[in-house]
């Protein structure tokens, strides 16, 4: 007979899985604490980046694995194909690696029309040619009416580390600069508009794209980056908490610099939500060495994607572990993780 | 306690429904509005939605006020900027 | 955008802070009553910004913190049958019941929906005749006419699978029972003006009278929270207890008179539980008359719930101001945003939920 140790996350609280567990906030993080990370305890997944890093025979690759359930599968600006290729092609980017070769498993529900397969195949093969990867080994499964979304993907990639880029936790330190490459809440709300049928004027469309030339366009200028992240699910309050944890520095973010665009903001004063929380798939924010901000900034606008890229912040030696936002009124607030999925209010 | 935000009027449907409905804007984005609490407000006029409901119309007048009293104490204000 | 912009000016927001420090020579208690204004105080870090003189209090003004347990126990046991479409605001998804939230009853396999106006709710009842549609109406004055619209429009349109489950406050006997309270510490009132645009402000007059308090009705943005503190530290300062209209742009002395009609044509005047605090004499609002047929705890005949708050909860002294959040033996150890016991820990806008956050800065929480 088989004694199964007893479940980590205490049932007391919460008996089954809720929406939140996945919502990249607190309880996410509990899940991944608590239970997937002292189950599979190793040295590669103890950083808990967005991918492994791992060295054989001297080359240096990058492992990076993600589910997408998006619904709708096609919104403004992206689709669900496009969103599988570019989210793992961009957890590579952020440790560092050119994206090289993803694997992609489909899981489709009996019903799905043929038509709208078709579609997020050819769309995937097109972003896999605007990545730079090849799509290298696949699986396929149908399960029952009923039992699924329509359509999930999980893509899994392979990338090459650049030479010389070492990004990892540990190398963040008071004084190093903190760069955001891209407007917030662009995929969050265009994904949100479409769901709760929000008449926009002016389609807000998802950020999706892939970062890399980006982050290789700053390596090669010898800009020194200690720690990428893109701030995905949980939008930029995550990551930077994420960081700010791991790396067991303070950081500070001035509110006044980030940039959102007027679509977003209309949503999220419309519906009580804090762009500071809403995902993102098209940017990233990088740490880099104290001084060169600026320059990193500089070379981002260069490209279309990093068009509003901005210094928005920097680590300091206070304050460990904490995310601090200096207010557009001068004031001071801590930026916390997410308890939970963002919800819109009324109050 | 009750999000209510301020946006424009851009049009008024008169479609003899019970109901009064209009588009308004809020930054970059329109949305659609029931007038039936504010029949008075017209194109053009700012109002403050909350839960789908505009609750009242904006007085452009009285929405100076701060701005004047601040000048006004600004005036008298001896203290070291 | 236009009206909200401007009142985030972080020049002007000096200029008036400057102008409370000139003109507080005191020590002062303020309230503010109103949870979105809790939002905004937390948001753009107001209070720290403040002299050290002036000391808020986040006051029971979120209509999450206090609809009771046993209407939180009501809806939970709604939601979960299978004949029920059960909508909501998002707030009230998260909050605990005795023994679960919302969004466990969803996880659960309830069909439970959020929505963003009761209309939203009345539109799913019409696309789905064949189940009972509930929509959870909770809600200070502000969102009493909406909800009460949306039960005209039922009515009118013969609707029958449509019900509300209210659990509607108001806010002067909050304000009465705060002022009264030999524990009283709030020396002004920040009054709420969302809800003073639907009622107007007359009936605040005879509370300031009555307690001696000043009273400013207030809007929501950082210059107007500094601009209705300066308002009030002046009256405090001159000794003067007046109801003053800060928010003039949206609120008249008469407030909005359709919402008024159309508030007293569906609801009566009723005793309500506040979660925490109690049953407040004449505080709430119920359906009435022929509109009782649209009452989902009516309809389902709920029996009222041995409902059980966490005994160690404070949160009823917390949302009077007698208390503050870590004066709870819970606080920051059983009940955290995660695991809360009591509503102001849940919401965003909820004084524990922002203690939490300032101790943990302080590094006093674990």
């Amino acid at each position: 007979m088989t004694i199964f140790p007893e479940c980590p996350i205490p049932l007391t609280e919460y008996p089954r899985v809720l929406l939140a567990h996945g919502g990249g906030g607190r309880l996410t993080q509990s899940l991944i604490e608590k239970m997937l990370e002292p189950s599979f305890d190793n040295p590669y997944l103890a950083p808990l980046h967005d991918g492994a890093l791992i060295s054989l025979d001297g080359t240096r690759l990058a492992l990076s694995t993600d589910s997408y359930v998006v619904h709708p599968p096609f919104f403004p600006g992206g689709d669900i194909g496009r969103l599988a290729v570019f989210g793992t092609a961009n957890d590579l980017a952020m440790c560092g690696a050119r994206p090289l070769f993803l694997s992609c498993g489909l899981i489709l529900e009996e019903g799905l029309p043929m038509d709208d397969l078709w579609r997020i195949v050819l769309s995937m093969k097109e972003a896999a040619d605007e990545a730079g990867v090849q799509i290298v080994t696949g699986d396929s499964k149908v399960v029952e009416r009923g039992k699924g979304d329509g359509v999930f993907i999980n893509t899994s990639g392979v990338g090459a580390v650049l030479p010389g880029a070492d990004i990892a936790p540990e190398r963040v330190r008071p004084g190093d600069e903190i760069v955001l490459s891209g407007p917030l809440g662009l995929h969050g709300i265009a994904i949100m508009a479409m769901r709760e049928g929000l008449s926009l004027e002016a389609e807000v469309r998802s950020d999706s794209a892939p970062v890399f030339p980006l982050v290789e366009a700053l390596a090669q200028a010898g800009i020194e980056i200690h720690m990428l992240r893109d701030p995905t699910r949980g939008g930029l309050s995550s990551a930077l908490n994420e960081i700010a944890k791991k790396s067991g520095a303070g950081i500070v973010i001035d509110e006044e610099r980030l940039p959102v665009s007027p679509e977003v903001q209309g949503v999220c004063e419309m519906l009580g939500l804090d762009p500071l929380y809403v995902a993102n798939e098209g940017n990233f924010v990088a740490l880099v060495a104290e001084g060169q901000g600026k320059k990193a900034a500089e070379l981002l606008r260069r490209f279309p994607l990093g068009s509003e890229a901005v210094l928005i912040g920097r680590v300091v030696d206070t304050h460990p572990g904490t995310v601090v936002m200096r207010t557009r009124i001068r004031g001071e607030r801590i930026v916390d993780v997410m308890s939970g999925e963002q919800l819109p209010r009324i109050c | 306690m009750c999000l209510g935000i301020p946006g424009e009027v851009i049009s008024i449907e008169e479609n003899g429904e019970q109901m009064r409905r209009a588009k308004v804007r809020f930054g970059g984005i329109t949305r659609d509005v029931y007038l039936d609490l504010v029949p008075e407000a017209q194109v053009g006029d700012y109002v403050i939605v909350h839960v789908g409901f505009a609750i009242s119309k904006v007085n452009a007048e009285e929405a100076e006020r701060v701005f004047e009293l601040l000048s006004q104490l600004e005036g008298d204000d001896a203290l070291p900027g | 955008m236009r009206y909200l912009d401007e009142y985030r000016d972080g020049a002007a927001a000096q200029k008036m802070l400057r102008q409370i420090e000139r003109v507080a020579t005191r020590p002062w208690t303020i309230m503010e009553v109103c949870g979105s204004q809790t939002h905004a105080i937390l948001k753009y870090g107001i209070d720290e910004l403040l002299p050290p003189q002036i000391t808020l209090i986040h006051g029971p003004g979120c209509p999450v913190c206090v609809t009771p347990v046993e209407t939180v126990d009501q809806a939970l046991v709604i939601a979960s049958r299978d004949d029920v479409i059960f909508t909501s605001y998002g707030d009230m998804l998260r909050v605990p019941g005795s023994s679960k939230d919302l969004l466990s009853v969803k996880a659960e396999g309830g069909d439970v929906r959020m929505v963003y106006s009761p209309m939203d709710a009345l539109k799913v009842a019409r696309d789905n005749p064949g189940k009972r549609v509930v929509f959870f109406a909770i809600g200070f004055e502000t969102t009493a006419p909406a909800n009460a619209m949306a039960v005209v429009a039922a009515e009118r349109e013969g609707l029958a699978n449509f019900l509300m489950l209210t659990s509607h406050v108001l806010i002067p006997p909050a304000i009465q029972a705060i002022a009264s309270s030999p524990e009283n510490r709030v020396q002004g009132f920040l009054a709420p003006g969302h809800v003073c645009t639907v009622t107007g402000y007359a009936q605040y007059e005879p509370l300031a009278k009555k307690y001696r308090l000043p009273i400013v009705v207030t809007g929501f943005e950082p210059l107007d929270i500094l601009h209705a503190i300066h308002m009030l530290v002046s009256q405090l300062e001159a000794g003067r207890h007046e109801v003053e209209n800060q928010y003039s742009r949206s609120v008249t002395r008469e407030g909005n008179r359709q919402a008024q009609a159309l508030i007293d044509e569906v609801f009566e005047v009723a005793d309500q539980r506040w979660r925490g605090i109690g049953v407040i004499p004449c505080s709430g609002l119920r359906l009435k008359g022929r509109y009782t047929k649209y009452d989902a705890a009516r309809v389902f005949a709920l029996e009222e719930t041995a409902s059980r708050e966490a005994s160690v909860c404070i949160a009823g002294l917390v949302l009077q101001g007698v208390r503050k959040p870590p004066e709870c033996p819970a606080f920051g150890k059983e009940c955290t945003p995660e695991h809360a016991l009591g509503a102001p820990m849940v919401s965003s806008e909820g004084a524990c939920a922002a203690y939490y956050l300032y101790a943990r800065r302080a590094g006093t929480a674990r």
